[in-house]
């Protein structure tokens, strides 16, 4: 039992945060120049990625499915059903939250500091840092939230990783698939774990923003 | 304090992204993807002789269990190395279409029709004969659930359908486009009827009220079949894929595969007849 389970729950673990961690290292430092200046398409950027926000993730699977594909413009690579695809799939879901997210949480602070930080005499980097030091505790609810969608998320793993036991089985394919077998005791399980994962995380997000204050 | 904390929060995110960066790449073993139906590993099967082929050659099956319509469709774009998959004739069109050079019997089981005890459409009474009880459940319009995804089981149903020469429609018919053991789960739910393999039945019986109403006549035969895809066509892994079609079908695995369940449920889910 726990021999199934655990590499289910570890890559769940790994194809999450790394996703997690590409789409907010994209995101945020797109969004921290995109919330300073001002130009002309910029409520349309924004927009398009408020839609994308909300992409149901099957759209998306779909999507990375057919550029994986063999046939597709990516096919030779043969990353289809590996973690890699699922990996790619859930940076893509994640990444205009990240970014919509922080943009609107910095609109309003973001171009003081850099006042700020450009009386004090700081470059562009420096100005750059301040303003995701500044606004640290804010990002990191985000970043909660963007790891929130990717481990939560089913369709989009379902249909590029493939539900590969020992592969590509992460903990919301493993839940549809053993309850599509009458096997709830073993579902539950993992739900639970799943559960209580996102309390673990809350938790330390709870106790930095505890520190910080 | 606060310093510090930060710096092990940075310090493990980096940590973890190292890690599965390493996870990911480690995974340069021998491998291929096997495309199959939701049969084989829904019934047990796959996990109780994969294990062995891998041990045995160290070459790692992955294993990703759609529809028989789908795997085909995979095998066709070459996401699939190898497809074991049950409808010999569209297999036999996937030979002669080029996409894969051979193809072989491996095993056989059989469908049934399962419904509700109550049995109201009385399929019972035909006697085994599964025209007659298709023709009675539309008849009576019982509920009856279709896999709905050209899947093997599916392709059968529709043979039948097509032998009656009933035009399926109404809300009676209920097309669920899901796996085999979930139909199963959603007929017990709707005390509804439908077309099963054998193998899953019996590893989910003991989750399931429905009782097998019709079984064993020539129609309901189920032939699995194993190919390789095309080399030709697409760049799969063929050595790995030909060293599991060989082992596949050697008495040795044949009898393991037609061991399968007789402990747990005392029958074979499967009867192996590879041809020698």
């Amino acid at each position: 039992m726990a021999s199934e389970i655990l590499p289910v729950i570890f890559l769940s673990l790994i194809v999450s945060f790394t996703s997690t961690f590409i789409a907010s290292v994209i995101g945020i430092s797109a969004a921290v120049p995109f919330s300073i200046k001002n130009f002309k398409l910029k409520k349309y950027i924004l927009r398009i990625n408020e839609v994308l926000m909300s992409m149901p993730p099957v759209l998306m699977g779909l999507i990375v499915y057919v550029v994986l594909s063999k046939e597709g413009s990516l096919g030779n690579y043969n990353l289809l059903f590996t973690p890699f695809a699922m990996i790619i799939a859930q940076t893509l879901l994640v990444m205009p939250i990240v970014f919509t997210l922080t943009v609107s949480s910095l609109s309003k602070v973001s171009v003081e500091i850099m006042k700020n930080c450009k009386v004090l005499g700081a470059g562009r980097f420096e100005i750059f840092i301040s303003i995701i030091n500044e606004c640290r505790m804010q990002i990191l609810s985000i970043i909660t939230t963007g790891f929130g969608r990717a481990i939560s998320e089913v369709g989009a793993v379902m249909m590029v990783g493939g539900n590969i036991k020992g592969h590509t089985r992460v903990m919301t394919t493993f839940i549809a698939f053993e309850t599509g077998k009458g096997n709830f005791r073993e579902a539950f399980i993992i739900g639970g774990i799943l559960l209580f994962i996102s309390l673990i995380v809350n938790t330390l997000i709870h106790c930095f923003k505890g520190e910080a204050e | 304090m606060k310093k510090n904390l930060t710096k092990f929060f940075y310090f493990s995110v980096i940590f973890i992204f190292c890690l599965s960066f390493l996870s990911c790449t480690s995974v340069n073993e021998k491998s291929f993807i096997l495309a199959t139906t939701t049969s084989t590993q829904d019934s047990g099967l796959l996990d109780y002789i994969l294990p062995v082929f891998e041990k045995e050659t160290g070459i790692k099956v992955k294993v990703v269990a759609k529809g028989t319509g789908e795997a085909l469709e995979m095998g066709k774009r070459g996401d699939a190395d190898c497809l074991l998959v049950h409808a010999k004739s569209k297999e036999e069109q996937f030979v002669n279409d080029g996409y894969a050079l051979k193809r072989y019997d491996v095993m056989y089981n059989d469908f049934v029709i399962v419904g509700p005890k109550e049995d109201r459409a009385q399929i019972k009474s035909t006697g085994n004969d599964p025209l007659l009880a298709f023709k009675k459940i539309y008849e009576n319009k019982v509920a009856f659930i279709s896999r709905g995804d050209e899947s093997g089981t599916h392709t059968k149903e529709k043979e039948i359908w097509k032998k009656l020469n009933i035009n399926i429609k109404g809300e009676w018919y209920i097309s669920a486009g899901t796996g085999m053991g979930a139909v199963l789960k959603m007929a017990d739910e709707k005390k509804a009827y439908t077309l099963t393999d054998r193998a899953t039945y019996l590893s989910m019986k003991d989750k399931i009220s429905l009782v097998i109403l019709v079984e064993k006549n020539p129609i309901l035969y189920n032939q699995y079949g194993i190919m390789m895809v095309n080399p030709k066509k697409h760049k799969i892994k063929e050595k790995e894929v030909q060293t599991f079609i060989d082992w596949i079908l050697s008495d040795k695995t044949q009898k393991l595969i037609g061991e399968y369940g007789r402990d747990k449920y005392g029958q074979s889910l499967f009867i192996p007849n590879a041809k020698k």
